[in-house]
């Protein structure tokens, strides 16, 4: 049966993840955005109290959320900073695969130390010259008797600066194309051959750390594989079904974020005598506004629910991804807008969210590529 | 030690009040409720002395509304071990609240050691019921404490007065502490926190069972309405030296007769 209340204890949750951002988060987003400097101590906070690595399971340590648990707190601690909220994220993003295609002994090595202090992941599968077209991946990992070696370059690798853990996509051969792409953890970040990059320097999200990554001639332990060499791409549409949903929710995270400074504003700022908000150009952009917001939301809970009931939801997923970072967009934009002059202003805190808001259209499959994953759902079937 | 809070729900701070059909209280059915804010330093200062003293428990008192049950469970979040909720309406007043905090805690079967409470609800702002509970209990109480320091049976209690200058009282418990802002930093409940509190033991008593009926209402609440609104500011013009003179009488006589403040 349809219903749209959260659990007490999932609002409590909620609750909790809001103040923490409103607490924590809010009142330093603009010094992290100006200083771009990882914010280290923010994080740990929110990893002692338990909203990072959400995605590990009971077993292993972890709080064992269901996907809308855990997109219920993305969307808080993205309200609170789009940018800590990506460092935040991209743990998930590269703690997944393994929650997916690891086995018990493998968990337990690599998933049980993020809980016990607060280390960080990268998740590797973008390089130089495959972003959208992933398959084309040019990193490879060879057999080599007791080991395999890693060779190649990733880029963008968020969290890479200071990560203890890496995940890593490779082909042990391209002419196989998909079927030849593995997925392996290098959890030895002094390994002999791993190069981490000088930090990218972007127009949003800047106090996340992204950099490129270089393998040279890396030796990491056959155990370290996950799956089978070929299992590898598998793993990775496995990891989007369940990380779209999450990069959506930070979009409406953002976007509830951009429009409650719009709307306060609008109310408080007096032109031609009267509140801005009581002209109908700003009510209907307000209003477009809240119905995005919620049309974004209720695709992103109806694609984690799915998955937690075991449902295909690669289709719902690529909704909630597009349509959220879409809407996400449109509202920092509009929130820039309303607030005229000053909303271009570093004074105020909507140009930020516009600049931060456009990556979500970007990262974990472009607007485009998810309107091509849609209509492959649709004429494929 | 047996560490007892009580604590409040309170209308969340931005929740627009207006009063109910009848007049007779506020309109509670869409507020959205909270931990008063000056219990959350009750019971972060209670987790605290739990922390620095071995085999204690903290047990948390709350006395109202059942639908939601958010302070309590927040408070159990936090770390208190469990916690009582007397089912009343949220129109009792100090005395009656008061009364069946005592009865809730004479129902744990737990004699307190030491009682905290937030200096007041930030809603009806009555500053009554801690100073009763005590009374009704034969404790010594001390409030608007902002520095707390507890050694064997001696509390040293800093409380704020007037000017911001401080007062120093020593105590011995049992003994009943109202806190002020400043005195600690409350605790997030951590999401581990929330999960383990749906385990911890929350006990539901009826009025009736804690000994309270309406036999025992002092004050009842009638006639609530929203202030009058605030009618438009007058302004003069008074740049023409010819008109002055009349514009100043004008001004006195509207802030004498109209506004009648001088």
């Amino acid at each position: 049966m349809l219903n749209f209340e959260l659990s007490s204890e999932q609002k409590e949750i909620k609750e909790m993840a809001m103040k923490f951002a409103r607490n924590e988060m809010i009142p330093n987003a603009s010094k992290f955005d100006e200083s771009a400097e990882f914010p280290m101590e923010i994080l740990t906070k929110a990893w002692e109290l338990g909203l990072v690595n959400t995605c590990i399971p009971a077993e292993y340590g972890g709080t064992g959320f269901s996907t809308v648990e855990s997109i219920t707190i993305t969307e808080c601690l993205s309200y609170g900073c789009m940018g800590m909220n990506t460092a935040i994220m991209a743990n998930d993003l590269a703690l997944l695969p393994i929650v997916i295609g690891a086995n018990d002994e493998q968990k337990k090595r690599f998933l049980t130390p993020f809980t016990e202090s607060y280390k960080i992941a990268a998740f590797c599968l973008t390089e130089p010259g495959n972003g959208s077209d992933a398959g084309g991946i040019k990193t490879t990992i060879k057999d080599a008797g007791d080991h395999y070696v890693v060779n190649g370059q990733k880029m963008w690798i968020t969290n890479a600066g200071f990560a203890d853990l890496f995940v890593v996509y490779g082909t042990f051969d391209s002419e196989q194309k998909h079927k030849g792409i593995s997925c392996i953890v290098i959890d030895d970040k002094n390994v002999e051959g791993l190069e981490i990059g000088a930090p990218e320097k972007k127009m949003g999200h800047k106090c996340s750390d992204t950099r490129a990554v270089t393998f040279n001639n890396v030796k990491v332990p056959k155990e370290n594989l996950l799956g089978k060499l070929g299992d590898g791409w598998k793993i990775a549409m496995k990891t989007l079904d369940h990380s779209r949903p999450m990069v959506a929710a930070s979009a409406v995270g953002g976007a509830q974020c951009a429009y409650d400074y719009a709307a306060k504003y609008a109310s408080e700022r007096i032109q031609f005598g009267k509140p801005i908000a009581s002209h109908q150009a700003i009510q209907f952009m307000v209003a477009d506004m809240a119905m995005k917001i919620e049309a974004s939301r209720l695709l992103v809970y109806k694609a984690s629910w799915l998955l937690d009931n075991n449902q295909p939801n690669t289709k719902l997923a690529s909704f909630a991804k597009a349509y959220a970072a879409d809407a996400c967009m449109e509202i920092a934009t509009n929130a820039v807008q309303i607030y005229g002059g000053y909303g271009y202003s570093k004074e105020y805190p909507v140009e930020k969210l516009m600049r931060d808001a456009k990556l979500i259209q970007i990262y974990e499959g472009t607007s485009q590529i998810q309107r091509l994953v849609i209509a492959k759902e649709i004429f494929s079937r | 030690m047996n560490i007892f809070v009580c604590i409040k729900q309170v209308p969340d701070t931005e929740t627009k009040v207006i009063p109910n059909g009848d007049a007779t209280f506020i309109e509670t059915s869409s507020i959205k409720w909270i931990m008063n804010p000056y219990d959350e330093f009750a019971v972060e200062q209670a987790l605290l002395l739990k922390a620095a003293n071995a085999g204690s428990t903290v047990t948390v008192v709350r006395v109202g509304g059942v639908k939601d049950t958010e302070a309590l469970r927040t408070a159990m979040a936090m770390g208190a071990d469990e916690s009582f909720l007397v089912e009343a309406d949220d129109n009792l007043d100090s005395y009656m609240t008061a009364k069946a905090i005592k009865g809730a805690i004479a129902k744990s079967e737990k004699t307190p050691d030491i009682i905290f409470t937030g200096k007041q609800a930030i809603d009806d702002d009555c500053l009554q019921v801690p100073q009763l509970v005590a009374q009704m209990m034969e404790l010594p109480s001390v409030s608007v404490i902002v520095g707390f320091e507890h050694s064997g049976d001696k509390l040293t209690l800093k409380r704020e007065i007037e000017g911001g200058a401080i007062e120093v009282y020593e105590a011995t418990t049992p003994c009943l502490v109202a806190c002020n802002k400043g005195l600690n930093t409350p605790r997030y409940a951590s999401l581990p926190g929330i999960m383990k509190a749906k385990r911890k033991p929350l006990t539901q008593l009826s009025l009736a069972d804690v000994g309270v009926s309406e036999e025992d209402r002092r004050v009842s609440y009638s006639d609530f309405s929203l202030p009058p609104e605030k009618p438009p500011g007058k302004k003069f013009e008074a740049m023409d030296e010819a008109v002055q003179k009349d514009i100043v009488k004008e001004v006195v006589g509207l802030l004498r007769n109209e506004a009648k403040v001088i």
